[in-house]
């Protein structure tokens, strides 16, 4: 099942056990009984493996499985829930931004606008998508769309898996604060549904440009942040050696921004992260996805849009202690 | 006795002296590298003579330049949790806090006054860089939303002035969460047909240029401020090339059209006055005299 998967550090064990269940399968071709049952004791092993391991994954840890690439996208999460799905390109000012995806599409039958940042998973698409890290372009683009999105009544979807902004001179010149600035406040003042899921790696500024929404979900293993582990370590402590030490202080994993009230919910992967059942992640992510919509929907614009900006008003002033 | 009075002290003073002096009386332009005495930095606005470099103000000068007559009213801000993460780096944040309250005086990086500017009624929330670089936890926020509810409250126009290296990363995600409260705070502003006006100062980057900052009716920077979203550091470190002259500075951004205009400190209060007045339906202001700062005695100033 983990053929040619890309095995993170802390899961070698896992994969050790797991390569000789898949050499013992191999033998079993040849006619041995006895080794289905090595098997099964040894598949019994592995999940008892993953279920340890990642009852108790560290912050760091969770960043390397929030990263992982073979977790799934934006776009296959659109794939594979969205009917119809017709991308809408441009910001109408430069041009097209491919790190953040967007689009009409309908969910369980519903028209819905939904935007994605996109990292590409392999070396042609990540080049093209700037290995989802966003210009002025894509931002603009998310707030045409939201605004869109808004005009003809139809909810927001938003998934959020950036590193964050792209820091280049060509974002700076065109506006790259202005433009994250315009989509949180585009976001901020829709009277319509958004539901805003963390799906791998939440990053900074980035990140927020798409994720101030009326309901915020959040995959168990993913991380929302305001640096990165790594930029946090090179500033703080001058040493990006130290990533693991800010991983932690930073309060970055799903547990944690529950705890802040920071999201609303926390979406559970299958044992031993999304990657290991992109499938079954869809499927869970889908469900809840549709229950939070379910939720708003009722309600009518001003009501969605003044609990959405009071819910932002409040952030760390009440609730914690 | 009498050798170490007569003798030795003044000796001893005499090598000190000279040393000291200078230290307090002369500051050296961090552009240009002059040394400018202090009474013409502050007749100057701290604008150094030699080559026009703004120096950094600390928000009571600010303050104190932009208003009528330097006359104006500080706002007690609602009390924050000091350290919602319990963070701790080499450093535990609460010290990093209480030093930056020791050194700075004050309880954050933000101050919330009004008074007049040009006869006109006006709401300032003046971000503070010398404490923790200006960045923006949730005390932070709390002053910008504090100030926006004080607009409404008064009828006032809004200005914000920020200072900021970004958000502070020691409160983590939700300093990230101060970037859309402040953002619905100035929006209440701007509902109520408010002016909202920015004015930024160097430097003004990350999550502070990401959010509020940018979203003034009206931006107005200050010559030389560095504004921008990534550090300059950062994005060479990602392109690995040099960055072009003047990037990231106001007059770049002015030619980018990112802001609307670039005003030299000495004319800041009247353009204020100017588009609060103009914005508001009003009249001029009457005759506004330059600003003027009080020249304090040499010997009592110290820290400012």
């Amino acid at each position: 099942m983990s053929g040619g998967m890309h095995v993170l550090d802390f899961e070698k064990p896992i994969a050790e056990i797991e390569g000789k269940i898949e050499e013992l399968r191999r033998l079993t071709d040849t006619g041995d009984v006895n080794v289905a049952d090595e098997v099964g004791r040894l598949q019994v092993k592995v999940d008892r493996l993953l279920r340890s391991t990642y009852a108790k994954l560290t912050p760091w840890q969770k960043t390397q499985v929030a990263r992982h690439p073979d977790r799934p996208h934006a776009l296959d999460y659109i794939n594979a829930l969205i009917e119809d799905f017709t991308p809408l390109a441009g910001d109408r000012c430069f041009g097209e931004d491919q790190a953040i995806v967007g689009g009409l599409g309908r969910f369980r039958g519903s028209s819905v606008v939904i935007l994605g940042n996109e990292q590409g998973n392999d070396t042609q698409s990540r080049l093209a998508r700037n290995f989802g890290m966003a210009k002025p372009e894509g931002y603009r683009k998310a707030k045409r769309l939201m605004e869109m999105a808004n005009h003809f009544g139809i909810p927001v979807i938003t998934l959020v898996d950036t590193k964050g902004a792209y820091p280049g001179v060509d974002a700076e010149a065109r506006g790259q604060a202005e433009a994250i600035a315009r989509s949180i406040e585009a976001a901020l003042n829709l009277r319509v549904p958004m539901v805003t899921a963390i799906i791998g790696e939440g990053g900074s500024g980035g990140a927020i440009a798409l994720a101030a929404g009326n309901t915020v979900l959040m995959l168990e293993h993913a991380i929302y942040s305001v640096i990165s582990p790594e930029g946090c370590a090179s500033i703080l402590w001058r040493s990006s050696d130290a990533a693991k030490d800010a991983a932690t202080a930073l309060k970055l994993t799903a547990q944690d921004l529950l705890a802040l009230k920071v999201i609303d919910q926390i979406v559970p992967e299958p044992l031993g992260g999304a990657h290991r059942n992109r499938e079954q992640t869809i499927r869970t992510l889908s469900m809840a996805l549709d229950a939070a919509l379910g939720e708003l929907t009722p309600n009518e614009g001003g009501v969605l849009r003044a609990k959405r900006r009071e819910k932002f008003l409040d952030m760390g002033r009440v609730g914690l202690e | 006795m009498n050798w170490l009075t007569n003798y030795v002290r003044p000796k001893l003073q005499a090598l000190v002296r000279p040393k000291e002096i200078p230290d307090n009386l002369w500051s050296k332009c961090p552009a240009c590298g002059h040394m400018v005495f202090h009474r013409d930095l502050e007749r100057d606005l701290h604008v150094c003579q030699h080559c026009g470099h703004h120096l950094r103000l600390s928000v009571t000068k600010r303050l104190g330049m932009l208003f009528d007559d330097g006359k104006y009213q500080r706002i007690e801000l609602p009390k924050t949790l000091d350290d919602p993460l319990k963070f701790r780096d080499q450093k535990r944040y609460v010290d990093r806090l209480k030093d930056a309250r020791v050194k700075t005086g004050e309880h954050d990086a933000i101050v919330v006054a009004h008074g007049r500017i040009g006869s006109n009624n006006v709401v300032v929330a003046a971000f503070n860089f010398e404490f923790q670089g200006g960045s923006m936890g949730v005390a932070v926020g709390e002053g910008v939303v504090a100030a926006a509810e004080l607009a409404v409250l008064q009828d006032a126009p809004l200005i914000v002035i920020p200072a900021s290296g970004g958000a502070r990363m020691q409160e983590g995600i939700l300093s990230l969460m101060q970037m859309a409260r402040t953002t619905v705070a100035v929006d209440k502003v701007k509902e109520k047909r408010l002016p909202y006006i920015v004015l930024l100062t160097d430097p003004t980057t990350g999550g502070v240029s990401a959010s509020f900052a940018m979203l003034g009716d009206i931006a107005i920077a200050e010559p030389g401020a560095v504004i921008g979203f990534a550090g300059a550091r950062v994005i060479e470190n990602t392109i690995r090339e040099k960055l072009p002259e003047g990037f990231q500075k106001a007059e770049y951004l002015l030619e980018k059209g990112m802001i609307d205009m670039v005003v030299h400190r000495k004319d800041l209060r009247q353009t204020l006055a100017r588009l609060v007045s103009l914005l508001r339906h009003r009249g001029p202001a009457g005759d506004l005299v330059p600003m003027a700062v009080d020249v304090p005695d040499i010997y009592v100033d110290d820290d400012e």
